[in-house]
This record gives structure tokens, C-alpha cells and sequence, in this order.
């Protein structure tokens, strides 16, 4: 008996993602990038997955994918087995910290040959709210003029690109070999230092990139820009809170007991295709709205009590979905307070279970096991969230 | 002979010391001994069979930030269950956290309730210790602190039975709680819990903690290991494993390539870390990796070096660090300073996740401190080569590429 993912993950279409990336722009914007001749692409934390929402056409061309294979995967997808994973270590906190980084890494294009470039990254910020909208990187291909052991020091070695040439230290000079002349040298390569000239280019295509963004956000009148101009507001996760919570298949959401009327600040995929709302619906709302006329109010008073208290319930509970047919459905639901690094109550977790669940296959997890593994979830993704920012 | 005193750790909420602890069978408390093992029901994973490197990770369409994963799912809701009842000692939730400002990144914690008991007398002089049925160990905890059986499989997917019996003749290997928690989702992985082996590494329980950090398929999951003599509070083969959404400072450190054994497995040594260590990866298979680590390891045990392991970034990663921390502690060589904090080095200190039990060593953490403990548990440069020597003697490597 196999073991198959809980609830299915949503597959939005190409021009859903893209959808959601020009609704933060005015018109045309796809246009405006479309004629950078860089390559970069764009992607989106607050999607689940993280995915890219935009490829320019220096991308498409430098990998060789088209746009349909592109929108929609995660940056990891181009990278693979010999991919230095330190520098996947790199990029991956800089997204954690929301900050730049730029770092060389090793590609693979969709024939599957491997090539050396400039990673450049950063991270774009709501002007009036503070948080990340998107990350932007940029990819700058290397020619592999320099390059370097792993002992750390950096070293001009030219011409031939054997191993046992790159232990050594000073190595006679050479031409340089173009940097695709032999794929399996250059997967055994440790590192490949870019050159000054490649990282002005990059830092400029990262210039260029945001100039776009940041005119066709203005003209949409939802400025973004390169620097974080004011803090971010206690009703905004952090984006890389929001990409670990995006792992969460279930339904559930985030209240913040420390704002008025103890707000929704997060609400899964799965919790607004079983409620029927959108997210900017329920986002600021208290949950209230998904109890109505036959909601028994006993057990919104046992949930009010525990909330209080600071203590985790489960109650079985009448809710009112938004859903064509506006049914309503029994919602198992388990509360839990969250805590985050400094030892303080943070969130609240709501996870919704649909009670028909209950009965489910018996070689499957128990609906009341998943249930609580959703908790430890977000226990593990909000205490190690704030660790990272101040 | 050379004994330090320290707190052990508790991992077990029947972990008692041992003149109290005279119950002889029929206990009442659904353990794992003869009297009880019986009627224990557990939930049984059986994990997908290693990726060999010809199946390395292929890129798929819908490669994107990767969901829970079913164990994952496993462990955190089981973990969670516990906390709720109220299995763990206290709120691990509730022990405020930081990052140490630095280029290292060290994690501090203050966890003023894990190190509450009296200091007991450990000898640190042996790796390689016989067990003793009248210590405390893993068949002694109630089922209540186990949370499902672990089994290496063959399949190509993995596999799971919400209630088996624990068959003797099977050698299970289960996962429990660690009721004193660094971090949530701790727990102990005790290969062939009923066979009560002693702390000591061998190829097949390498393997199945390696299969255990591959299944969970979260960078973020390490499992570790202690020998005796490297700050192993229970002589009863385990690893222990836990959730940090954080890099560990051992990930970070640079490295250089050493050597690359004929299964393919390169061998680095550290070079910015404050400790002498190496690291494990590559190889034709995982199976390769796991081998050479182990025969690395038991090198270890049988040159009485005492060591730790950590397996890290879903078993891709293995970094084995021998130490000398507890000897010079028994022989009064370690600094005043370090020595009173009272931090033991073990597999997640010196990976950089230090744990302090005082509020002023919390607040007055700075990572110059934690570098000192881990240059103070390092081996010498010289004693460094000389351990590295037999390493790789026993895993079959003539000379280290690069050598003169």
C-alpha cells in the first residue's frame, strides 16, 4: 500500500501565475521586461512553492525551456546533481533573511548540459507595507577566466581544467578554455569566480530590472522598491514564514491574538478551497465569518475560553462555506496557541477538518494525527521564522 | 581510568537513577521488556529503498519548494500528540532563542529546565563500553514514549501500517521522544531496540539513520550521533534527531577535498570551522556513503577516539568530528570558563546549536565563547593527522590525492 500526498496540490495554469504577478503592476508591464535583453526571472513568496511568476527571454534562451515549462517551478529546477550545495545554502538564507546575494552556481539547461553563471538576487519590497512582493535574480553566464580550489584562495588558473591542476597553487599560464568546451570538467569544478566585468553586468541588469518594476507599480499606484522603507506591519508574515508555511497541504490559518479582534494574518491554498473564499477576503477578518445562524454558540465559547487561556481545544463546529452551492459543513477544528523564538504566544493555529474526513482509509495517517502534524508544522516554521530577523 | 561529573541528560520519563530503579518484570507501565513487549502496538514505516546515483534527482516538472512529506507528517503529528499530554519535561517552545551575532551564526538557547538532574559519574577513557541490563535503557521507557516502528525497505515507495506488533525475531528499530527537547520534533531513533545493543556505530544502523534523514526530505531534519566518551548520556545504541529551519554553522563551514575513495565518496576536512573535522559526501550510492562513514567510525571506536556524527541536508552530508573534549576535561585542561557554563559539546553543540542553562550565559553568549569550546573539544593538528591516517586506512584509501 503507498503512501500518496494528503490533499492535492493546486495547479495553477502558466497564465494564473503570470495573472497574479501583472496584478501588482500596471498594464504592459509584461511587455516593458520582455525587452531587457538580460536574463532574469521573478518569483513570488507568497505562492505556494515559491515559484517563478515571470521569465524574461535571455532566460528562456540561456536555458532552453519555454515559457510554459518555466512559469510555475521552483529555482531549484535548474539546478542539479554537481550543484554546489553551499551555494544553494547561500541563496536559500539570503530568501530566509530577505536580503541580496550574489553568488556563482552551477546550472543545467533542459538538454541537461551544465553550465557556470552569476547568480544576483534580490528582493523587492512593498513601499507602503514593507514586506517582500517578489524576488528578482538575474543570471550572468561566467566564461571561467578565474577560477578556484576550495581552500579559499582565490587564484587566476588558466588553461586546462583537471582536478589534480586545481589542488595545486599558482598554475603556469594558459589560454583560457571557453567554458563549454568540456561539460564533465566543468561539473568538477568546486568553484568558478566570476569576473569583475560579470558582476557589474549583473549588478546593472538587477538596475535595469527594478527601474521597470518599480515605474509600473507607481503607475499602478502599489509602489515597489529596492530597499525596505518602512517596518514591516505586525499583520505581515515574513516571507520566508510564508514559503515554509506554503509546504502545508492542509487547510489552516494563522490568527494574531495581538491585534484587534485576533485577525487572520495567514490562511492556506487548501483552507480557502474548502471555505470558498479568497484570500484578500479573509485576510484582516476574524474567523467569525465562517460561523452563521446554526453555529452552536457554546462551543464558540468553550473556543473563546481556551483562546484565552492559552491552551489548545479541538470542537466540532457547525461552519458556512462560500462555495456555489453556500453548504455548510461539520469543521473539526483543533486550536493551538503558537510561540514563537522569544518564548511568547505569536499566533494562533487554526486546522480545519472536514468531519467526513474522519473516516479515512486506515493505511493512511490518522485524520487527528494529520491534523496535529499540521501544528508541529507551523510550530517548527514560526519559531525558526523569527530567529533569522530582527 | 579517567571519569568526569556531569548532568546526564533525561531522555526518558523513566530514565531513574540506578539504586532506585530495583523493579525486576512485570512493572505495570508497558514497556519493552519481556513483561510488556507482548501487547505493545506501534505504527510501522518502511521507507522507500536509498536513491543509488544513477537515479539522482531528476528534475521534474513540478519541481518546486517541496510539501511535507509523509514522515515528516509522521513525526510531527505523533511529536505534537505527546506535547499535548504533557510528555515532555517542560515547554520547549517556551526557551527563548537567538543567533549569535557573528560570522559563524551560532544558535544559543536558554533551556534552564533540561540539565536538572544531579551530576552522575561517566568514564570517558572508553568508546567502547559492554551494556548493562542494570543501567537505564531504551526497553525501560513506557510506549507512550515511542512513537512508531522505523524499518529500512526495498521498495520503490514507502509503506505504512498504523498498528503493528513489535516481533522480536524482526529486530525492530523505533522512534521515541526525547522528553528534554532541544528543539521540536526531537527524538531518538534506537536501531534494534529489543537487541540492546551498546552506544556503538555498525554499518546497518548507519544505513537506517541515513535512510531516516533521506525519507524525512527536509534539509532541516538532522540526525546525530554520540559515542562514549563524545557526550552519549545512555550506553543504548540511538541517534537522536530534531527540527531547526535554520543553517547550522557546520553546514557552512568551507572545506577542502581531501580524498575520493573507489566507491566515490570525497572526503574534505573542515577548514573555517573551529573544530578538526570531516565531511562525508557523494558516492556512487547512498548505501557507498553510509559503508565508508561507518568503517570511519568504527576505526574510531577501535582506536578509542571518541567522536560525533552529524548527518545533515537529507543524508547527503555526513560530517564526522572526533573530539577529545571529555579527557581533558577529566585531566583539568579545559578552561575555567567554558568549564562553568557547563555546556558539553556533543553532535549539536559542536554543529553550532549551543544550549545553555544559565541566563547570564544566554545573555552574555558571544561567539568567541562557543569557538573556544570547540577549539577546546578539537584534536590537535598533529593528533588530527594522525587520526585522519588510520581513517583512511580503514576505509581502504591509499594516500590522500594532493600529498607530497
Amino acid at each position: 500500500m503507498s503512501i500518496t500526498q494528503s490533499s492535492a496540490s493546486l495547479f495553477s495554469t502558466t497564465e494564473e501565475k503570470e495573472g497574479t504577478f501583472n496584478a501588482r503592476y500596471s498594464l504592459w508591464i509584461k511587455e516593458a521586461l520582455d525587452e531587457l535583453p538580460h536574463s532574469f526571472t521573478i518569483t513570488d513568496p507568497f505562492i505556494s512553492g515559491h515559484p517563478i511568476v515571470f521569465a524574461s527571454p535571455g532566460f528562456l534562451k540561456m536555458t532552453g525551456y519555454s515559457r510554459e515549462e518555466v512559469i510555475g517551478r521552483n529555482g531549484r529546477a535548474f539546478q542539479g546533481p554537481k550543484t554546489n550545495r553551499r551555494s544553494i545554502m547561500e541563496i536559500r538564507e539570503a530568501i530566509r533573511e530577505e536580503r541580496p546575494v550574489q553568488v556563482s552556481i552551477l546550472n543545467y539547461r533542459k538538454s541537461g548540459s551544465p553550465f557556470w553563471m552569476l547568480f544576483h538576487m534580490i528582493p523587492v519590497f512593498g513601499n507602503d507595507d514593507g514586506r517582500v512582493i517578489h524576488f528578482v535574480a538575474v543570471q550572468v553566464p561566467i566564461s571561467g577566466q578565474k577560477m578556484r580550489n576550495g581552500s579559499g584562495c582565490s587564484e587566476m588558473v588558466f588553461g586546462s581544467c583537471r582536478r589534480e591542476v586545481c589542488l595545486g597553487s599558482f598554475v603556469h599560464q594558459e589560454r583560457a578554455l571557453p567554458v563549454e568546451c568540456d561539460e564533465q570538467e566543468l561539473e568538477n569544478w568546486e568553484h568558478c569566480e566570476a569576473s569583475e566585468s560579470e558582476k557589474l553586468k549583473s549588478a546593472e541588469a538587477v538596475g535595469s530590472v527594478l527601474s521597470v518594476l518599480t515605474r509600473y507599480s507607481e503607475f499602478a499606484g502599489r509602489l515597489v522598491c529596492g530597499k525596505r522603507n518602512c517596518l514591516r506591519g505586525a499583520d505581515c508574515l515574513s516571507s520566508s514564514l510564508v514559503i515554509s508555511l506554503g509546504r502545508i497541504k492542509q487547510s489552516f490559518v494563522l490568527t494574531n491574538p495581538c491585534l484587534p479582534d485576533m485577525p487572520i494574518v495567514y490562511a492556506s491554498d487548501a483552507f480557502l478551497t474548502l471555505t470558498g473564499y479568497k484570500r484578500h477576503e479573509v485576510l484582516g477578518q476574524n474567523c467569525r465569518f465562517l460561523s452563521g445562524v446554526d453555529t452552536d454558540s457554546s462551543v464558540l465559547y468553550e473556543m473563546k475560553e481556551c483562546i484565552l487561556k492559552g491552551q489548545p481545544c479541538t470542537v466540532q463546529i457547525l461552519n458556512y462555506s462560500n462555495r456555489k452551492d453556500k453548504s455548510t459543513f461539520w469543521n473539526l477544528l483543533h486550536i493551538s496557541p503558537v510561540r514563537n523564538a522569544s518564548g511568547k504566544t505569536a499566533y494562533f493555529v487554526g486546522v480545519q477538518m472536514e468531519a467526513s474526513c474522519k473516516d479515512i482509509e486506515s493505511k493512511e495517517l490518522r485524520p487527528e494525527t494529520r491534523q496535529l502534524s499540521v501544528v508541529g508544522a507551523v510550530r517548527v516554521a514560526v519559531r525558526s521564522s523569527f530567529m533569522a530577523t530582527c | 581510568m579517567l571519569k568526569i561529573k556531569r548532568v546526564p541528560t533525561v531522555v526518558s520519563n523513566y530514565q531513574k537513577d540506578e539504586a532506585s530503579d530495583g523493579s525486576v518484570g512485570g512493572c505495570g507501565r508497558n514497556c519493552l521488556r519481556a513483561c510488556c513487549v507482548d501487547v505493545a502496538r506501534l505504527p510501522l514505516y518502511v521507507c522507500k529503498k536509498l536513491e543509488t546515483s544513477g537515479e539522482k534527482v531528476v528534475v521534474s516538472h513540478e519541481a518546486r519548494e517541496p510539501p511535507v512529506a509523509f514522515l515528516e507528517s509522521l513525526v510531527l503529528g505523533e511529536w505534537e500528540d505527546r506535547y499535548q499530554r504533557g510528555l515532555f519535561r517542560y515547554d520547549l517552545t517556551a526557551c527563548v532563542t537567538k543567533v549569535i551575532p557573528g560570522k559563524y551564526g551560532f544558535i544559543a538557547q536558554l533551556n534552564e529546565g533540561r540539565h536538572l538532574k544531579r551530576p552522575t559519574e561517566f568514564r570517558v577513557d572508553k568508546v567502547l563500553q559492554s551494556f548493562d541490563g542494570s543501567k537505564f535503557n531504551f526497553t525501560k521507557v513506557s510506549q507512550e514514549e515511542l512513537l512508531f516502528q522505523f524499518e529500512a525497505g526495498e521498495d520503490a515507495e514507502a509503506r505504512f501500517f498504523p498498528c503493528m506488533p513489535l516481533v522480536a525475531e524482526n529486530s525492530p528499530s523505533v522512534v521515541a521522544i526525547n522528553v528534554s527537547p532541544i528543539e521540536y520534533g526531537h527524538v531518538l531513533l534506537i536501531p534494534c531496540v529489543l537487541d540492546c545493543l551498546p552506544q556503538r556505530m555498525d554499518h546497518k544502523s548507519m544505513l537506517l539513520a541515513l535512510h531516516m534523514a533521506s525519507e524525512a526530505a527536509n534539509p532541516y531534519f538532522r540526525v546525530g550521533y554520540n559515542s562514549l566518551g563524545a557526550f552519549a548520556t545512555i550506553n543504548h545504541l540511538h541517534f537522536q534527531a530534531y527540527y531547526l529551519a535554520m543553517p547550522f554553522p557546520l553546514e557552512k563551514a568551507s572545506s577542502k577535498e581531501v580524498i575520493t575513495t573507489d566507491n566515490g565518496v570525497k572526503i574534505s576536512e573542515l577548514l573555517s570551522h573551529p573544530m578538526r573535522g570531516l565531511l562525508f559526501e557523494d558516492g556512487n550510492s547512498m548505501q557507498g556513503l553510509s559503508d565508508t562513514v561507518s568503517d570511519a567510525c568504527i576505526c574510531l571506536q577501535n582506536n578509542n577516539v571518541p567522536f560525533n556524527v552529524l548527518i545533515s541536508n537529507c543524508g547527503r552530508q555526513i560530517f564526522l568530528m572526533p573530539q577529545c573534549y571529555a579527557e581533558k576535561q577529566a585531566l583539568g585542561e579545559v578552561s575555567t570558563e567554558v568549564f562553568e557554563s557547563q555546556v558539553n559539546p556533543a553532535v549539536w553543540e559542536i554543529s553550532g546549536h549551543m544550549v545553555l542553562k544559565r541566563k547570564e550565559d544566554y545573555e552574555e553568549a558571544t561567539e568567541e565563547k562557543a569557538c573556544r569550546l570547540l577549539a577546546d573539544a578539537s584534536l590537535s593538528e598533529e593528533r588530527f593527522k594522525e587520526v585522519n591516517a588510520l581513517i583512511f586506512e580503514a576505509i581502504g584509501c591509499s594516500k590522500p590525492r594532493g600529498g607530497a
